[in-house]
């Protein structure tokens, strides 16, 4: 069922150039950009246990490397916006090398000194326009219609394959191994899981899929500087999108990230109220309903769209567990 | 002698950091937790201090009379209230939480009190300065605020070490439940050991208002900046938090120096620098490991 109604939806999607206009796929190419920043959160924190309060660093490097790789080096500006994600998963090799020397709630704080320290360095180099940011020229000559055709297809692309490639993913022996270490560090470290390259593995994942999408946003906004790159906001939406939704599952960003939307939409005339509500809705997930609004949802109507979890089947004691389990240590 | 002076300034901005530090590696201690909302709380004291100036026309340093014991409960509530239903889920519930509770605070200051810059007024001890001779200077409040912290330090070193409460808060830290089963309320405990961090920061909150101007959006860099100073001082370690927000303090203002921009990057730089060649900090006591 989730597979049908996952193909129809990107049917429905792809041919949105021939029957939506510019505004919708402009609006389209956020939510799919919020959607992919979330789901990457979702992957650190509620997969890997690593909350990360700096991401924002992973989108202003992508948005920043963008410009560089179309500008500067003349790379085709929409072959860039993957590069882009590499550029930035180059930076998070060091980065992790940095912060995880912390757990926890200092890993945490941690991520985003560093995230500051990204900051403030691109904001004292003249070539990257200091605190003024530059612009992305490339893309001019273009007409505007096709890069805003381009865009959306490649922004759908990106929602798809990220989506997609978290649940092949999660289901594999990698995803098993994740959960294992998310439940019990030291029980899954005593079956042989690496717990040091698994987590490494999907801090540089994620920071690849944020600067992917970091990439994304400035190709549609076309005009970048540091401050609003590298904003904490930005970690606030994927937190809310995630928490609200459900952590921990594939679904729960989706979810999240529609509430969000309709949320900021409503409250559009009311500055940051919506910022306030989202904030108490988060706190109120996490004290009463931890699995937030999709678990709430699967677990009293049993829709499990995109399973991840294993399940005992078949009966008695008999387990029968899909993917291969973790290998003896 | 401009060298000498960008030095001064930074010892003692860094006590002002130090304050900020204590409050956030008391709790770390007490309970592993740690408070993201830690910056926003302070800055919302220092609105706090506007209000009360506002209405009975105090000097700033007066409300510390009211803000102290208000913070003070307000810490005690927050965590018996919210956080201890947290206790025993995990990393991530309190984390999610108190990030959610700064994102709220900044935005609900916005709204309240707009966007606009503010400063706390004291009457002229902010400016007022004594000459030290050979062209230096401090300035009197900057002397005050760094005096404040080391006799807040030392409270605070007196009280974990010589005060019953002070006791539990070492029993709980060490081993929660065998702290439980000697008889100690460990919820009240946590609960006290928020209260105390946030009549600290409330502290932390007000001098910064009188001595540089805030916005709503001021409190995420007095977090870095109180966890740069725990972490270059060692963690578990008073007087190492002192130091670490010296250290930090000196780092800002002679990176200042080269170049406004370059001031607290240059923190950044050496709160990284510390951690790559001396992960444990400079004071440690506890292994970075115990989260």
């Amino acid at each position: 069922m989730g597979a049908a109604a996952g193909v129809v939806t990107v049917v429905v999607l792809a041919a949105l150039p021939w029957w939506g206009d510019s505004s919708l796929m402009r609006v389209l190419v956020e939510f799919i950009s919020l959607l992919v920043l979330a789901q990457m959160w979702n992957l650190l924190a509620g997969y890997g246990g690593l909350v990360s309060i700096g991401q924002q660093a992973y989108i202003g490097l992508g948005g920043y490397a963008l410009i560089v790789l179309a500008d500067d080096l003349g790379v085709n500006p929409f072959l860039s916006v993957p590069l882009a994600g590499l550029v930035a998963a180059a930076f998070a090799l060091p980065t992790a090398a940095l912060v995880f020397r912390f757990r926890g709630g200092y890993f945490a704080v941690g991520t985003w000194a560093v995230a500051e320290v990204y900051r403030l360095l691109i904001a004292n180099t003249t070539a990257l326009g200091r605190g003024t940011g530059r612009t992305l020229a490339a893309v001019f000559p273009m007409a505007r219609d096709t890069r805003e055709l381009y865009t959306y297809l490649l922004g759908l692309a990106i929602g798809v394959v990220a989506i997609a490639y978290t649940y092949f993913h999660l289901r594999s022996r990698f995803g098993l191994g994740l959960m294992a270490i998310r439940d019990s560090e030291p029980a899954s470290g005593t079956l042989g899981v690496n717990i040091f390259r698994m987590k490494l593995s999907v801090y540089l994942i994620a920071a690849f899929g944020t600067g992917v999408t970091g990439a994304l946003i400035y190709l549609n906004l076309l005009r970048i500087s540091p401050d609003p790159a590298f904003s904490i906001n930005w970690t606030a939406y994927m937190f809310f999108i995630v928490v609200i939704g459900g952590i921990g599952t594939i679904e729960g960003p989706i979810v999240g990230t529609l509430i969000f939307f309709l949320l900021r939409e409503f409250l559009s005339e009311y500055g940051a109220w919506y910022l306030i509500l989202l904030g108490a809705i988060a706190v109120v997930v996490m004290l009463r309903a931890p699995q937030g609004v999709w678990g709430l949802v699967s677990d009293r109507w049993n829709i499990r769209v995109f399973p991840v979890q294993r399940r005992l089947s078949g009966l008695g004691a008999q387990a029968v567990i899909t993917p291969p389990a973790a290998p003896p240590p | 002698m401009d060298w000498v002076d960008a030095v001064v300034q930074g010892i003692m901005l860094g006590g002002l950091y130090a304050l900020f530090a204590t409050g956030l590696s008391l709790i770390f201690g007490v309970m592993r937790l740690v408070n993201l909302a830690h910056g926003d709380l302070s800055i919302l004291a220092a609105f706090l201090a506007i209000v009360v100036v506002k209405v009975w026309g105090i000097n700033p340093l007066l409300t510390l009379v009211v803000i102290i014991p208000l913070m003070f409960f307000f810490g005690y509530m927050l965590q018996r209230l919210i956080l201890n239903q947290l206790l025993g889920r995990g990393l991530l519930p309190p984390l999610l939480v108190t990030f959610g509770f700064s994102i709220i605070i900044q935005n609900l200051l916005l709204e309240i009190f707009s966007a606009d810059s503010r400063r706390l007024n004291p009457g002229g001890i902010e400016t007022a300065s004594m000459a030290l001779g050979g062209g230096l200077a401090v300035g009197w409040f900057s002397l005050i605020t760094f005096l404040v912290a080391v006799l807040i330090l030392v409270g605070l070193q007196f009280f974990i070490s010589r005060t019953a409460l002070g006791r539990a808060f070492r029993a709980t830290s060490d081993d929660q439940e065998t702290a439980e089963l000697m008889g100690i309320d460990n919820l009240h405990v946590y609960a006290l050991a928020m209260a105390v961090s946030l009549g600290i920061v409330a502290v932390a909150g007000i001098f910064l208002g009188v001595r540089t101007t805030f916005t709503f959006s001021s409190g995420p860099d007095r977090l870095l900046f109180a966890f740069e100073a725990v972490i270059i001082g060692g963690m578990g370690s008073l007087w190492g938090t002192l130091v670490g927000g010296v250290i930090l303090g000196v780092a800002q203002t002679i990176g200042a120096k080269f170049s406004p921009a370059w001031g607290i990057l240059t923190g950044h730089l050496v709160f990284l620098a510390v951690l790559l060649l001396r992960p444990s900090g400079l004071f440690s006591k506890a292994t970075r490991d115990a989260s």
